[in-house]
């Protein structure tokens, strides 16, 4: 079975993020806070779809596309 | 010893309240210009730091660095930050730092601080946002946190002046410090490492582990290391087998591993932490599917109200003064050649450019209190998967709304846009977007054209004319992007991500200092180009080629011998006109666009707005008044509209012939300083070449088709 990862979260849902599974986006997504054991919770998605806000640890509000979102594994 | 001119650096991440500070310790005493060597716009500003008893105050550069997560670039302008902080020969490397850390969001603006302490520069920690942190029931304790960091840490609110004092003296108590032995690293070289950095330390002259361990990553990005010591560099790395991706991996979550203790100790937290409630609150409606767009588009509405409708009052009298002045001053000045270059080139020329200053303060000022608010970033959301579609990002907004004042600084800001490809093609349509200067020319001939009545009892016709060039121009930028995606091949995928500010309310005194360097940056530096266009276009008016005007003129007063006299003065003036340098230039383009209804007349103002759109008006006011009848000045609508065709005998300026024309305006790239932007930007002429070559025809042939059916 797929893992879960932040694209497939319902709005309002919340998941504990565990790894990447991209080298290259990790590195950023690490660098704009978002860390392994963080608790992140779906605020928005935007029309169409995409992107979508997630909150990370309740302390600030990050959008990203879906692709991107795709490559956050939660526990 | 003490050095005559310190430079002071500030960095922090993207909306920490970085320049809210560098405003805060300025204030009016900054400048923006750009960074030697790379095209990254620079502030900088300076301050007296006040020295402790009996010590005299010492004058500091501040310099404003690009706000950034990391020291390890996502986009082209954060690069300059290395690009500094790894030189210390760089005229701007900084005897200090000042890092800027968003209260509300310690941990990763932690990260930051880490890596530019391992740098070996002495910095200091400006602890800003307490009060966001305080709402969301974090508590900071900023003697704890600068226990454990090793360096001054200092609670500040920016947007109020707070703590600015305590700032200072920590900013004195670092660059005074005599014995400057390094502090301890937060991140631990492995073993593996070693070699490497050993070698790179020797080869450079360096004495810093991290910064070598910079060398290596990111030479490509520094420019002050030569093409061959760069190609040494990937000799070392392949020689010692150094894995980047897995050491930056490695190195990131060192660094928070050393961080969350920290964090831990120094921040309390009561209750539940939640973003402010009124930007939960304002989210659900801006980010709303269907109230989000709603909203947008009542923006943008409010915005052309604004610089049409608005703008149009201080517009009127200001062109109703400048007529107002060149009467007096033909009148108070002898007559002759002076009083005709000082009225008809210098003041209508200085008219021309003046006219422009309301709408550009108003513009910019909305634009700056959108950015301001945070609502911009919204905007990218909403509108990333519909930008997506033809091949560009939903940062793109940002330059394409930009473009609607200038596209010069529009096209600058593409640069927070990672992904070259989704930049290129943002460079490439924004100078589609209908920029300030096109506002004069829309202005005028709309005015000519369309009723000046209400829609529905609110909107002005004439706005809502307006609105739709606008939108022309938009759809003609979003269809030309999808048309060059299916040409240009893409190298890498486009990355969004993006961090949603919460709201806040604009400051006015930044809104208001944006507005003004707006108006000064315009009125000096495009207003220079105005106004030598208008005098050149003056002289090539006046004189013509050999005695042809003379021969002209006799001839006319001799066909003319029993008309009044004041006919015979028109046809006089018209016929020097004809037969003056800018005419001939005029008649001689006159086959090419004679198919979109312009006569010689409107090709020398055509051809003048080559160096910018903005001198269309000014020429045609120039050229206008140079053939009118110099006794009684008329504003420059009042001329066009008193224009006959000779051909027809009805008005020149028939609705065929306007709407041609402000279709080529809309599609047009006149614009000197674009090109040379653009060449800046893409390093070379290719892009600006096909830029202009695919902009001229597509306005041509829209103006052809436009005339054509109308008439």
């Amino acid at each position: 079975m797929a893992e879960r990862t932040v694209s497939h979260l319902k709005k309002g849902e919340k998941g504990i993020i565990k790894s990447f599974s991209d080298k290259v986006m990790s590195l950023k997504l690490l660098e704009m806070g978002c860390l392994p054991g963080s608790e992140v919770r779906l605020d928005f998605i935007a029309p169409f779809g995409d992107p979508i806000c997630i909150n990370v640890g309740g302390n600030y509000s990050l959008s990203l596309r879906l692709n991107e979102a795709s490559v956050i594994i939660l526990e | 010893m003490k050095s005559e001119n310190i430079k002071i650096a500030l960095v922090g991440n993207p909306n920490a309240g970085k320049s809210t500070l560098f405003n805060a310790l300025t204030g009016l005493r900054q400048k923006t210009g750009n960074f030697p060597g790379v095209t990254v716009e620079k502030k900088s500003g300076t301050f007296s730091l006040k020295g402790t008893q009996g010590e005299k105050s010492r004058e500091v550069t501040l310099v404003d660095l690009p706000g950034t997560y990391s020291i390890y670039p996502k986009s082209k302008d954060e690069t300059v930050v290395m690009d500094i902080l790894a030189n210390p020969k760089h005229p701007d490397f900084p005897a200090a730092i000042i890092v800027v850390a968003d209260a509300s969001n310690l941990m990763r603006n932690l990260l930051l601080f880490t890596e530019i302490n391992d740098l070996g520069i002495p910095a200091v920690l400006a602890l800003n946002m307490l009060d966001v942190a305080s709402s969301m029931n974090l508590t900071v304790n900023a003697v704890q946190l600068a226990m454990q960091l090793n360096v001054p840490v200092v609670r500040i609110n920016a947007r109020t002046g707070e703590g600015m004092a305590n700032l200072q003296d920590a900013v004195r108590q670092v660059i005074d410090q005599t014995d400057k032995h390094p502090l301890p690293c937060f991140y631990e070289t492995t073993h593996a490492e070693r070699g490497l950095i050993e070698e790179v330390k020797h080869e450079h002259g360096l004495d810093n582990d991290y910064l070598a361990l910079q060398y290596v990553c990111q030479h490509d990005n520094f420019s002050f290391v030569p093409v061959a010591q760069r190609v040494k560099l990937d000799g070392l790395i392949e020689k010692h087998q150094f894995d980047e991706n897995a050491f930056l991996a490695n190195e990131t979550i060192q660094r928070y591993k050393k961080i969350k203790p920290i964090v831990e100790k120094a921040v309390k937290a009561e209750g539940i932490s939640e973003q402010p409630y009124w930007t939960r609150k304002l989210d659900a409606i801006l980010l709303h599917p269907f109230w989000g767009y709603v909203t947008f588009l009542l923006v943008l509405m409010v915005v052309f109200q604004a610089i049409f409708a608005w703008a149009s009052y201080p517009m009127d009298m200001i062109d109703a003064g400048t007529a107002a002045t060149i009467e007096w001053v033909k009148g108070v000045l002898p007559e002759g050649i002076l009083n005709d270059l000082i009225t008809d080139g210098i003041l209508a020329g200085i008219g021309g450019i003046i006219i422009f200053i309301p709408q550009i303060a108003i513009l910019f000022g909305l634009v700056s209190i959108l950015e301001e608010s945070g609502y911009m970033a919204r905007v990218m959301v909403i509108m990333d998967k519909l930008m997506r579609k033809f091949g560009l990002n939903g940062r793109s907004v940002v330059p394409l709304i930009s473009g609607v004042a200038c596209a010069v600084p529009a096209i600058m800001t593409t640069r927070s846009i990672s992904s070259r490809y989704e930049r290129l093609l943002t460079i490439m349509v924004t100078p589609l977007m209908s920029c300030s200067a096109r506002l004069p020319i829309f202005a005028i001939l709309i005015a000519l054209v369309v009723p000046d009545e209400k829609v529905l009892g609110f909107f002005n016709l004439q706005g809502l004319v307006l609105l739709g060039l606008y939108l022309l121009g938009l759809v003609g930028a979003l269809l030309s992007a999808w048309l060059l995606s299916l040409f240009l091949e893409r190298k890498e995928p486009g990355y969004f991500m993006l961090e949603m500010p919460s709201y806040k309310l604009p400051r006015w005194g930044h809104v208001g200092f944006t507005m003004l360097e707006s108006v000064k940056s315009f009125v000096f530096q495009a207003g220079k180009v105005i106004m030598a266009i208008s005098i050149i276009l003056w002289v090539l008016a006046s004189y013509g080629p050999g005695d042809k005007m003379e021969n002209a003129e006799a001839q006319v007063t001799e066909q003319m011998k029993a008309q009044p006299q004041e006919e015979i003065d028109a046809a006089v003036a018209s016929v020097r006109l004809e037969n003056s340098y800018a005419g001939s230039f005029g008649r001689f383009i006159e086959p090419a666009i004679k198919p979109l209804g312009y006569d010689w007349k409107m090709g020398i103002a055509l051809l003048a707005s080559f160096a910018a759109r903005e001198v269309f008006v000014g020429t045609m006011a120039t050229i206008y008044s140079i053939s009118g009848d110099s006794e009684d000045v008329l504003t420059v609508k009042e001329r066009l509209l008193q224009e006959k065709n000779p051909d027809t005998g009805g008005p020149m300026y028939t609705p065929a012939v306007c709407y041609s024309l402000l279709v080529f305006y809309v599609f047009a790239m006149m614009c000197m300083s674009t090109i040379a932007v653009v060449y800046r930007e893409t390093h070379g002429w290719k892009w600006p070449m096909i830029q202009l070559a695919y902009l001229t025809v597509l306005a041509y042939v829209s103006a052809l088709a436009v005339y054509q059916l109308m008439s």
